[in-house]
């Protein structure tokens, strides 16, 4: 079986979900929120890498390098973050985060 | 030969400016440590001002450069003014609360300045590549600053919440670009719009309207419109004040005027898939603000929901669809900028010889204690709640004006929708304006109990005298018709 565009469409598509229900699902721990948010990246890339050798397109791989270059930089200050909360509050278990009424 | 190797630079001098001086600020910071605070705060806004003239300057047609990702224009110049304006005065007003505090950060005038970088280079995107750097940028600095204060809870809380949901929304806008470049083989706003006239014989692709309606998700989490605005209260109230004084006037500006263009340029040919979404968030947005904003009791909590509902007018002028209309939400968000900034500084000013308070209820008697402050956020509260002759009640006349006459042009007179809207939102702006009043009462019919420390800063109380006399005066002709007439060139550059 000849593997083609909508392969690489679905697989993106479904670890994009994948990613969406990691955030709203989890009721655990902030990490896993952080790990989602990568996968839904990913699936972007996945997405324009795909479009980019449908097309003969350079573009879409020159995007997928910023988004990757963009990625790490908000993993690390999501990390930041996470390590601040963690000092004041000794948790980062999502039901604790509480103490606004959101 | 050299001209394809060095773009033209010219348009992006601004912008040029800005990364330099914030480069060179953050080493001079990092030798000088956190005294040298004060000097970087100065430096920086004065930075921003000289980049507001050199912006201002800009008074070409459009000029396309960097391979056609950024474009300069007068609608690009005037929002880029409205954004430096406000944060300049941002960088102004959170000098002393920082002082006050001992808090002082010498990144923290940088990272105002990376993100207002952000913002513009949001402003001038012609390209989904800009677009998404120039969000991220801005994005990154602004989820540092909400959580600027390491040891408190609220502020770190605030800044977790906001990172995964801007995270989230970047995702989402980075879903729609991919699904929008996939579709239609490109990632410049102009082709996407030349492209798309040429497809709409036989109809838009739907994985166009896809991609472009997750594309408008991740901006409306941007410029908090509703359904994505659950972000806003949570952060507004948690990050320390004169951050949430910035994030409420100069981001939004910019995520407007970039939802303008993303609408405007490659989805034009699209209007009628995406005026439906408008006029949906629109109409959530203003009524939600109104009514969420009346059970609130801590004042940032409030201007959370109050700006909330101000987009949900601002986005009245987009729906309207028209030249008209993105010119009353150019000026409306110039008058919201005012009307913001001025309440802010009121805000920032409540402090008691044991800190900051922010209740509402603090604010009992301060006309008996402190008249001139009270006569100013009274101004500045029924600015908001749009009582004419106030700058707010122009906003709201100019949107509203702009989306009855799209409706009335209509032969068919198909656009009940409009009618609607409009209807819906004079009233919730009447719901809205007892929760402004509410304040107002406060201050004015309530016993003191307690008294504020005499602000020391000349700034703050040049901010709220000036701010407040503007809002008066702005039915002067002096006074409005050059804000009316740059908005009107404003938007004839983005419309024809």
């Amino acid at each position: 079986m000849e593997i083609g565009l909508a392969h690489y469409l679905t697989v993106a598509a479904m670890l994009f979900t994948i990613g969406i229900f990691g955030i709203f699902l989890n009721r655990k721990n902030v990490i896993i929120i952080l790990m989602s948010v990568e996968l839904i990246l990913l699936a972007v890339n996945i997405n324009f890498v795909a479009f980019s050798s449908y097309l003969h397109d350079m573009v879409g791989q020159v995007f997928t390098m910023f988004i990757l270059t963009v990625a790490a930089g908000e993993a690390a200050i999501g990390l930041a973050i996470l390590v601040i909360y963690y000092r004041n509050r000794g948790t980062i278990a999502v039901e604790d985060i509480n103490l606004m009424e959101g | 030969m050299t001209e394809t190797i060095l773009p033209n630079l010219a348009p992006a001098y601004g912008e040029i400016l800005m990364a330099i001086g914030a480069m060179t600020l953050l080493m001079f910071g990092v030798f000088r440590g956190n005294k040298s605070t004060g000097f970087v705060s100065l430096v920086a806004a004065a930075l921003m001002i000289v980049t507001l003239f050199v912006t201002v300057t800009w008074d070409a047609t459009a000029v396309y450069t960097f391979g056609d990702m950024f474009v300069a224009d007068r609608f690009t110049s005037f929002m880029k003014v409205l954004v430096l304006v406000a944060s300049a005065l941002a960088v102004i007003m959170s000098m002393q609360y920082f002082r006050d505090e001992q808090e002082e950060r010498f990144e923290y005038p940088i990272l105002l300045l990376l993100a207002t970088l952000g913002m513009m280079v949001m402003v001038s995107a012609n390209d989904l590549m800009s677009l998404y750097m120039g969000l991220e940028l801005q994005s990154l600095s602004l989820y540092v600053l909400a959580s600027i204060r390491r040891d408190s809870e609220l502020a770190t809380e605030a800044g977790l919440k906001y990172f995964v949901l801007g995270a989230l929304s970047s995702g989402m806008l980075l879903f729609g670009s991919s699904l929008i470049y996939g579709f239609v083989g490109s990632t410049n706003f102009t082709v996407i719009g030349s492209n798309l006239v040429h497809a709409s014989a036989h109809g838009p692709d739907i994985g166009v309207i896809i991609g472009m309606v997750f594309v408008l998700a991740g901006l409306a989490f941007k410029i908090s419109a509703v359904p994505f605005h659950m972000w806003t209260p949570d952060v507004y109230q948690g990050a320390p004040t004169p951050v949430t004084a910035f994030f409420a006037v100069a981001p939004k500006v910019a995520a407007l005027a970039l939802l303008v263009r993303v609408l405007y340029v490659p989805f034009g040919e699209l209007s009628e898939s995406w005026t439906q979404v408008i006029v949906f968030m629109s109409l959530a947005s203003m009524v939600l603000g109104s009514v969420a904003a009346v059970v609130q009791t801590n004042i940032k909590r409030l201007m959370a929901y109050s700006s909330i509902g101000h987009i949900g007018f601002a986005l009245v002028g987009l729906a309207a669809g028209s030249q008209e209309g993105v010119r009353g939400l150019v000026i409306y968000m110039a008058i919201y900028l005012v009307m913001n900034v001025g309440t802010f500084a009121c805000i920032l000013s409540m402090r008691r010889k044991d800190g900051m308070v922010e209740d509402i209820s603090d604010l009992s008697g301060l006309a008996q204690t402190r008249p001139g402050m009270a006569a100013a956020l009274s101004i500045f509260m029924l600015s908001l709640a749009g009582i004419p002759p106030l700058a707010g009640f122009w906003g709201k006349w100019y949107v509203f004006k702009a989306v009855v006459a799209t409706a009335v042009a209509d032969p068919m007179a198909t656009n009940y929708g409009l009618i609607i809207l409009a209807v819906i939102g004079v009233i919730a702006s009447v719901v809205g304006a007892y929760y402004y009043l509410n304040v107002v009462r406060v201050m004015y019919f309530n016993e003191p109990d307690g008294e504020f420390i005499p602000q020391k800063s000349f700034n703050m109380t040049a901010i709220m005298g000036l701010g407040a006399a503007l809002m008066v005066l702005f039915l002067l002709p002096q006074i409005n018709a050059p804000v009316l007439e740059y908005a009107r060139m404003a938007a004839a550059a983005l419309i024809s």
